[in-house]
């Protein structure tokens, strides 16, 4: 109890506090409320992570009833997630923000909504009670649109975020219809009385209730079709809040996912194929758009897209696994799901805070724009490359592990399969294999471009690295993503207790398939450390041949062409042009071109812009025949003052008369039946 | 163990009996067998010239992709002996290890800022992205089969089927030996020998690497070969004793080889703009195993 008060106490002192700071101390301030509140939340979550679920209920009001405060493995491996990239990002962000000390105003607004981001996420994550895990998900909400808009100043920062703002009220309303359904049946907002409505529904109704909160939660995580806000919000935003969003945010969808998994009781086998099919579908069309993007940050948020795929995938054949009664599918599932999702939250909180720092130096994420980065930040560019090599799920990163469970449950799960469902499983294997591989294209794209060959521009100022202490938090991230490669054992152990609540069975009784997952770890695990092992040794070897013969340096081959420009070097398009045009049927291309005629040529221009064809039809098409229809009625707002005083006079004889008018005619029709 | 010995020495004679066949097929003499492992011992006590472009990734990426194979190498078992490393979902682990070795050489010939050598590096990473869905759905289809999930215990355990299973060998071994091809850069898809830069895809990437690096990515495409190789006969040689099975390795591996050598003697290489839908067609003879596996386990009806 006094917990919970100490918990709120520090966010609001930190509130009131921030203002009437200095803008260095306003970032201090903010990451020791941020420290202090993750260390009072991580404490809980650890202990609930190593089997004492921590259980306390507040006394609410009139309304909401009491409050549950119940953090349970679940919660408790979110929390720990959430603090992890919060202290990190806050830490970057402090050194980010720097460039804008003069906009103390920004700066204060800025921190008091990211503090208050921390404080509402963590709350959202504890609380089991669903009129107040609304208002913290309100509170999350608007405090991440005054991040995400902190570059009010430009058009398409605030249109980027007004986007987000309405996207994410429009999964507000799937969540009020779905919690406010069960209050009305049941009479009480705890979650445990989700439990008892969808066991009395039986079938159909539990089912139709768990796919109102799936598309409110997959609106968050952005499943495709609902994944539009996605790539306009991320690349609007500072770069820690486009780590944070995408780091963590997006796995708030996740989380009620897997949260509505645990409370409606329905039939967990069609849940597992919907849940499926919509995750191979978002894998498959995140990475397909990620490629063809020129925007660093946009491209980055489309992959984030395809991972929530993967961890879909990852659920999905947990629900399957449970449905079906095989428990080691189901922990293969949900432990993949999980682990992914810590995984996702570090590689891509690290690319975003290493594309922050090219923003930083060179003004632009353009990728055509730059190239060469390598030489003037070697360290952004060996960060920026770990990470991308983790996100494309190769070993000996953290990726891979979990890319590793979920195949193994994918090929677990192909034993005793029915026809039907063989093919569906079969397809969700081809499909994790194809967004591996295309991920390998985006992301040898996006190092080998950004950062490799030579500047494709000149820049008139100085590129350089950021201050030593920005790396800190970056390098705490890679280490961390070796280590989870490296010894996933580890980490899997703690995963223990958040799937027993999955499957049922308490992990303290170590049954046959509970130790399966460390134990087939293990030589993955030596399989990886052999790996390292080969590539020190072999480079080791390298070194000390190189050591005797001469080196010398030149320029690159170009058939004996020996003044080549930057301009001669493969461009991000033309890397990826025989991928776009393989697919041309998927995507959208939009190009302007003027064509160079004549044997003295004047000049000629080539711009091509990539959009997204699913947004076209489902959000732009229908937005448009709305607008049209609502033109009709544009006359009626002209502008003169006296017609709207008119409309006002009209609408309170409206109100006035027409129930004295509807009172007349039923009387007379009653007087009429009366003859 | 006895796997990581075999596919050592096959790689020695392996490309060397290609080339041995293409040069008798074309009425040359042609070098001796083991003339590309000459090559590279000469490569490797030769210095090196880097590109001024050129960063740190460009000089790690050969030993990562050398290091790559070899590790992948460590997976491969021989018949009854398992690999040095074998694991359940080691096949997931050979993929995604040669996987890291091809975004170092991507990335590397992109770090040289040569137009050529990033087109062979686009080509590279849409064509291995391409053939990874056939190398998996065929695994999958295996192990479906015969119900595990690493490659020894699939291998040891497939033979034992009906009769049936080794016309589904002789598919997979197409499916292999097309992968073969596309990992190695041969014929129908790539054409080691030809001369210009423009129709390259392997060659071209790594233009500007020499001395020991060359070396190193020269070894690693003589080691891939056999590995290859080594799948493919593991297809087939299930519980013989080794006195045979050691024996039908050799046979098979110069078999390959010498097929190899004629497919590329008489054959031209395919469009570049239809290499992309060639290497997918493979998916679906993969996914025609995967019904015959269905067919075996008679999941059909």
């Amino acid at each position: 109890m006094t917990v919970i008060l100490i918990f709120i106490s520090i966010c609001i002192a930190g509130v009131i506090a921030i203002p009437f700071l200095s803008p260095k101390l306003k970032g201090i301030v903010t990451l020791f409320a941020i420290v202090m509140n993750s260390a009072i939340s991580g404490y809980f979550a650890f202990l609930s992570l190593t089997g004492h679920e921590v259980c306390l209920s507040l006394q609410g009001s009139y309304i909401t009833g009491d409050i549950p405060v119940r953090i349970d493995a679940l919660s408790g491996w979110f929390i720990l997630i959430v603090n992890f990239v919060f202290i990190s990002g806050g830490w970057y962000g402090m050194f980010y923000m720097n460039a804008y000390r003069y906009h103390r105003e920004k700066i204060s607004l800025h921190a008091i909504s990211f503090l208050l981001l921390h404080t509402s996420l963590v709350t959202l994550l504890s609380v089991q009670n669903s009129l107040v895990f609304l208002i913290a998900w309100e509170i999350m909400m608007f405090s991440a649109f005054i991040c995400v808009i902190f570059d009010h100043e430009k058009e398409s920062t605030l249109k980027a975020g007004i986007n987000y703002l309405i996207q994410s009220h429009i999964s507000v309303v799937f969540l009020v219809t779905g919690f406010l359904w069960v209050a009305f049946k049941t009479g009480s907002y705890d979650f445990q009385s989700i439990t008892t409505f969808s066991l009395s529904q039986k079938g159909t109704g539990a089912l139709f209730l768990f796919i109102l909160f799936f598309i409110g939660f997959a609106i968050k995580a952005g499943f495709v079709p609902f994944h539009t806000w996605l790539p306009y919000a991320h690349p609007a935003a500072p770069a820690h809040i486009s780590g944070i969003m995408s780091g963590i945010l997006i796995k708030c969808g996740i989380y009620g996912i897997l949260r509505m998994l645990l409370v409606i009781k329905a039939d967990f086998t069609s849940i597992g194929y919907m849940i499926l099919i919509f995750s191979v579908i978002s894998g498959l069309y995140g990475v397909m758009l990620a490629i063809i993007q020129h925007d660093l940050k946009k491209l980055l948020a489309y992959h984030s897209v395809e991972n929530i795929g993967i961890i879909g995938i990852g659920i999905g054949i947990g629900c399957i696994g449970i449905g079906t009664g095989n428990h080691i599918i189901a922990t293969l599932g949900f432990a993949g799901a999980l682990l992914h999702t810590l995984n996702h939250a570090l590689f891509k909180s690290l690319l975003f805070y290493t594309a922050g720092m090219v923003y930083q130096a060179t003004h632009t994420l353009n990728i055509e724009h730059l190239g060469g980065l390598i030489k003037k930040m070697p360290k952004t560019a060996i960060l920026f490359t770990v990470a991308a090599i983790a996100i494309s799920g190769i070993p000996p990163f953290n990726g891979f592990i979990s890319e590793f469970i979920i195949y193994t449950g994918l090929y677990q799960s192909l034993q005793d399969a029915s026809l039907g469902s063989l093919t569906v499983i079969l397809f969700t294997i081809l499909g994790l294999v194809l967004i591996g591989g295309l991920a390998l294209l985006c992301f040898t794209k996006a190092v080998g471009i950004v950062f490799l060959g030579n500047p494709r521009k000149e820049f008139d100022h100085d590129i350089k690295e950021g201050p030593v202490a920005q790396f800190i938090p970056l390098y705490a991230i890679t280490v961390l993503m070796l280590f989870i490669g490296v010894f996933p054992g580890i980490f899997t152990n703690l995963l223990k207790e958040p799937i027993a609540l999955f499957t049922g069975i308490p992990a303290a009784s170590v049954s046959s398939f509970h130790g399966q997952i460390p134990e087939a770890l293990q030589p993955v695990s030596r399989a990886m450390l052999a790996f390292l092992a080969i590539i020190a040794v072999v480079y080791l070897i390298r070194k000390r041949a190189m050591h005797k013969p001469t080196v010398s340096m030149d320029a690159t081959w170009e058939c004996g062409y020996g003044a080549p420009t930057p301009k001669l070097q493969y461009t991000a398009s033309s890397f990826v042009r025989a991928y776009s045009k393989l697919n041309k049927p998927t995507l959208m291309y939009s190009r302007k071109e003027k064509e160079v005629i004549g044997i003295f040529p004047k000049d000629g221009h080539f711009e091509s812009h990539a959009y997204d064809k699913l947004e076209k039809w489902l959000v732009d098409k229908p937005i448009f025949a709305i607008r049209s229809f609502m033109k009709r009625f544009h006359f009626l707002q002209n502008g003169s003052l006296q017609s709207y005083i008119l409309y006002g006079v009209i609408f309170i004889i409206a109100v006035i008369f027409i129930p004295l008018l509807v009172e007349k005619i039923s009387s007379f029709i009653e007087f009429l039946k009366h003859l | 163990m006895l796997s990581f010995i075999l596919i050592l020495l096959a790689a020695f004679f392996f490309t060397g009996v290609i080339n041995r066949t293409k040069s008798i097929l074309s009425g040359r003499k042609g070098p001796g067998i083991f003339q590309p492992v000459k090559d590279v011992l000469r490569l490797f006590k030769k210095g090196a010239v880097y590109s001024k472009t050129t960063s740190f990734i460009f000089q790690i990426a050969p030993t990562i992709y050398f290091s790559s194979v070899v590790m992948a190498m460590l997976v491969v078992p021989f018949g009854q002996s398992k690999g040095i490393i074998s694991f359940n979902g080691d096949f997931i682990f050979f993929a995604y290890a040669l996987a890291l070795g091809k975004f170092f050489s991507i990335i590397a010939a992109l770090d040289t800022g040569s137009s050529f050598e990033g087109m062979g590096a686009s080509r590279e990473a849409l064509y291995s992205m391409f053939a990874e869905p056939a190398f998996f759905i065929l695994l999958g289809s295996l192990a479906l089969l015969t119900g595990k999930t690493s490659f020894h215990e699939i291998f040891a355990d497939f033979h034992l089927g009906s009769s049936i299973s080794y016309a589904l060998a002789v598919l997979s071994a197409f499916v292999l030996g097309m992968i073969t091809m596309i990992e190695n850069s041969r014929m129908p898809i790539d054409d080691p020998k030809t001369h210009l830069e423009l129709t390259m895809v392997h060659e071209v990437m790594i233009l500007d690497n020499s001395g020991f690096d060359l070396g190193l990515i020269l070894s690693a495409g003589l080691l891939k070969f056999s590995i290859y190789g080594a799948l493919i006969v593991n297809l087939f040689i299930g519980i013989f004793p080794y006195q045979y099975t050691i024996p039908m390795f050799f046979a098979i591996q110069i078999l390959a080889a010498v097929i190899i050598g004629t497919i590329e003697s008489f054959m031209a290489r395919f469009r570049m703009s239809h290499n992309a839908q060639f290497i997918f067609a493979l998916t679906s003879v993969s996914l025609l195993i995967f019904f015959g596996v269905l067919m075996v386990l008679g999941k059909f009806i």
